[in-house]
């Protein structure tokens, strides 16, 4: 049976009331599926919106009572955080762009809707990297990963500086430049992005804030989903992605700037998969011109083949009902993917051998003076 | 359909395969285990619990089983796993059934939400509920499995659970568990229990187990108004004393004690206060077991007397 078939949770995604006719295992084998992959709060959302409560068991009704409580509060906190990294950089008047889930939450979209946040992510330009750093170092915020291996590899050649920690809140940051490191195969000009943003209203609780225009939201969504170094949340990150591409695509214009938009920045091949992995998982409705467009950006078609159904594997609940003997050999082929997108094959090969052999961690940076 | 009704092999065999599924009070879990020590525990603590069939649903899937590796061979041991999650590291495989019942509380500490759940005894009598939150070591146990057995209904020895909607207490009807020198008092106290062999060594010291008394399952749907919030303290050679605690100091106290109040923010804090507002609340000092009854006794019959 393929993995799908077992996987009640993309039953679920795809067609909520099918739940109606649903037996009390398959609510229990749902409630395990859905826990693992953090979906338990998405799930909640569309019981609710679908008016499906009555015919739950009363059990999986009180857990995703208990989800939603969970994720209330998450919510608040990113709101919380996000005020409080508002006031740590407006002095700085730097464009300060929320990525992600706090993108979601703050800009009222669907995909903020049961789900669960943990880090905030802000890109800003490179160019004023050094000031946003100390300013929010002088708000509370240390920076972690402090060998000298992880913050070369962070600094010089990620996309991002290594993840800060507040020292009171103990909430984390992720500080981006752009949405691919500077070392990949696609490298995606930070400068188009910046001049794409889109300022949120100050009535969203922080003023100065913005975020990414719907297109490059969408591709960078993909981005992210292709870049993953690991899928214990693949099946969320593909169902972002379906609400997102749902609620921007009930716009005609978006589609054909979505495809214009790919072109520009280089991520043809991004596209084409992004738009594969939801309309297969989640039968995300891309229009048949958009699939004619893309259909050219692919690879070639024995590793298309093979990538295809290594993405059928992993985007499912991480959860062992689901998995069969194929899965673990399929995520660690689109994990050595990811590595190999992020990095040219003698820097990853290096890379590598010294995150194995940990090789990193003996020469720790000197932070205070001999 | 309960425990007892299956013979002891045939539960021996269903846990080797593909578990049981038992009812503990508002939730029920699948257990599956491979190891003779935690069948055994289930046979005798949880026989008078509600059986389900194997396809009812369940809000966990727990096991307790050796951990894969040669070392199965010589100092055994076991691991406990809910849905694949290995929330604690190995034990030695004489602690199976004492690990079972720290993973179900685990379970229910970390993985349930919808209620707000405190490291809390909760007894009930007359339809009133006390509720004794105190960290290890206080005699909080000792105390509690001598009202159980002394005419107060158990709702769970280890965790209680506020159900936000009510404002009311959930029974967790559970084995009760007793360490060290407990375990020798509540002997003496209620010989006629059902009580595991210790298991020596554990990180608590000995540990074992009692089967609740039978109200505690007759009961497992009845929910509890919490009337009484008491900070108890074994304190060696102290005569059994209630001193009134600030409703300050109690709620505080409480907090402390909740394990997913973080979950709950501002609507934890008000859940918590009405609780604490509707209770009387108390510092309990206690050696002797017997005056410690009277104590209780006396609240019980105020109560029933002036309301």
């Amino acid at each position: 049976m393929p993995h799908q078939d077992r996987d009640l949770v993309i039953q679920a995604l795809r067609n909520p009331p099918c739940m109606r006719s649903w037996t009390p295992l398959q609510f229990d084998l749902l409630l395990r599926q859905a826990r693992s992959s953090n979906l338990l709060g998405r799930l909640g959302a569309l019981v609710e919106q679908h008016g499906l409560a009555a015919a739950l068991p009363e059990g999986l009704q009180n857990h995703l009572r208990g989800a939603q409580r969970l994720l209330n509060t998450h919510r608040e906190q990113v709101r919380r955080e996000v005020g409080h990294i508002g006031k740590a950089l407006a002095p700085l008047d730097v464009p300060l762009v929320l990525l992600k889930g706090a993108a979601y939450v703050m800009a009222g979209l669907p995909a903020e809707q049961g789900r669960m946040f943990s880090d905030v992510d802000i890109l800003v330009p490179r160019a004023r990297l050094p000031e946003v750093e100390s300013s929010l170092m002088l708000a509370g915020w240390i920076g972690t990963h402090q060998s000298a291996y992880d913050q070369r590899y962070y600094r010089e050649w990620m996309h991002e500086l290594p993840p800060m920690v507040h020292m009171t809140r103990e909430t984390t940051l992720d500080v981006h430049h752009g949405i691919s490191p500077l070392t990949a195969r696609w490298p995606v000009s930070s400068d188009l992005l910046l001049a794409g943003i889109v300022p949120l209203p100050d009535t969203c609780g922080t003023p100065g804030l913005s975020v990414f225009a719907p297109v490059d939201m969408v591709l960078h969504s993909m981005v992210h989903l292709l870049l993953n170094e690991e899928f214990a949340n693949g099946l969320r990150d593909v169902s972002d992605l379906d609400l997102l591409l749902r609620h921007f695509g009930a716009e005609a214009t978006f589609w054909p700037r979505l495809v214009q938009r790919a072109a520009q920045l280089g991520l043809q091949r991004a596209l084409h998969h992004g738009l594969w992995c939801a309309a297969e998982v989640l039968l995300t409705p891309v229009p048949a011109d958009v699939q004619q467009a893309v259909s050219g950006w692919g690879p070639a078609s024995i590793p298309a083949a093979l990538v295809k159904a290594s993405w059928r594997r992993a985007l499912c609940a991480p959860h062992a009902s689901v998995a069969d003997a194929g899965t673990p050999v399929a995520l660690l082929l689109l994990t050595l993917r990811a590595h190999w997108l992020r990095m040219p094959p003698l820097m990853l090969a290096r890379h590598l051998f010294i995150k194995t052999f940990k090789l990193h961690e003996k020469r720790p940076a000197q932070a205070t003076p001999q | 359909m309960i425990v007892s009704d299956v013979p002891f092999e045939d539960l021996r065999q269903r846990m080797r395969t593909g578990g049981v599924s038992i009812r503990t009070g508002p939730v029920a879990a699948r257990i599956r285990s491979s190891v003779t020590a935690v069948v055994k525990g289930v046979h005798l603590h949880y026989a008078q619990h509600p059986l389900l069939g194997d396809d009812a649903f369940t809000d966990f899937h727990v096991r307790v089983d050796p951990p894969l590796g040669v070392r199965r061979w010589f100092e055994p041991q076991v691991l406990f796993s809910v849905d694949g999650e290995r929330p604690f590291t190995p034990l030695p495989s004489d602690q199976g059934f004492p690990m079972l019942e720290w993973g179900l509380n685990f379970c229910m500490s970390a993985l349930c939400d919808q209620y707000l759940t405190i490291h809390a005894a909760v007894l009930e009598r007359d339809g009133l509920a006390v509720l004794l939150p105190a960290p290890s070591g206080s005699g909080k146990s000792t105390l509690c499995a001598a009202l159980a057995f002394r005419g107060w209904r158990l709702l769970s020895d280890e965790l209680a659970l506020l159900q936000p909607e009510s404002g009311l207490l959930l029974p967790l009807p559970r084995p009760i568990s007793l360490k060290n020198q407990s375990i020798d008092v509540i002997r003496a106290y209620a010989p006629q229990a059902a009580f595991s062999p210790p298991v020596t060594d554990t990180i608590k010291g000995t540990v074992c187990h009692v089967r609740p008394p039978a109200d505690t399952l007759a009961k497992a749907d009845e929910r509890a108004k919490p009337r009484w919030l008491i900070l108890p303290n074994y304190v060696a050679g102290s005569p059994a004393r209630l001193t009134p605690l600030p409703k300050a100091s109690a709620f505080m106290a409480l907090i402390g004690q909740t394990f997913n109040y973080n979950v709950y923010g501002r609507e934890g804090f008000r859940l918590l206060a009405d609780l604490v507002d509707a209770c009387d609340t108390y510092g309990f000092t206690y050696s002797q077991l017997d005056e410690a009854m009277a104590v209780f006794d006396e609240l019980s019959r105020t109560a029933a007397v002036h309301g």
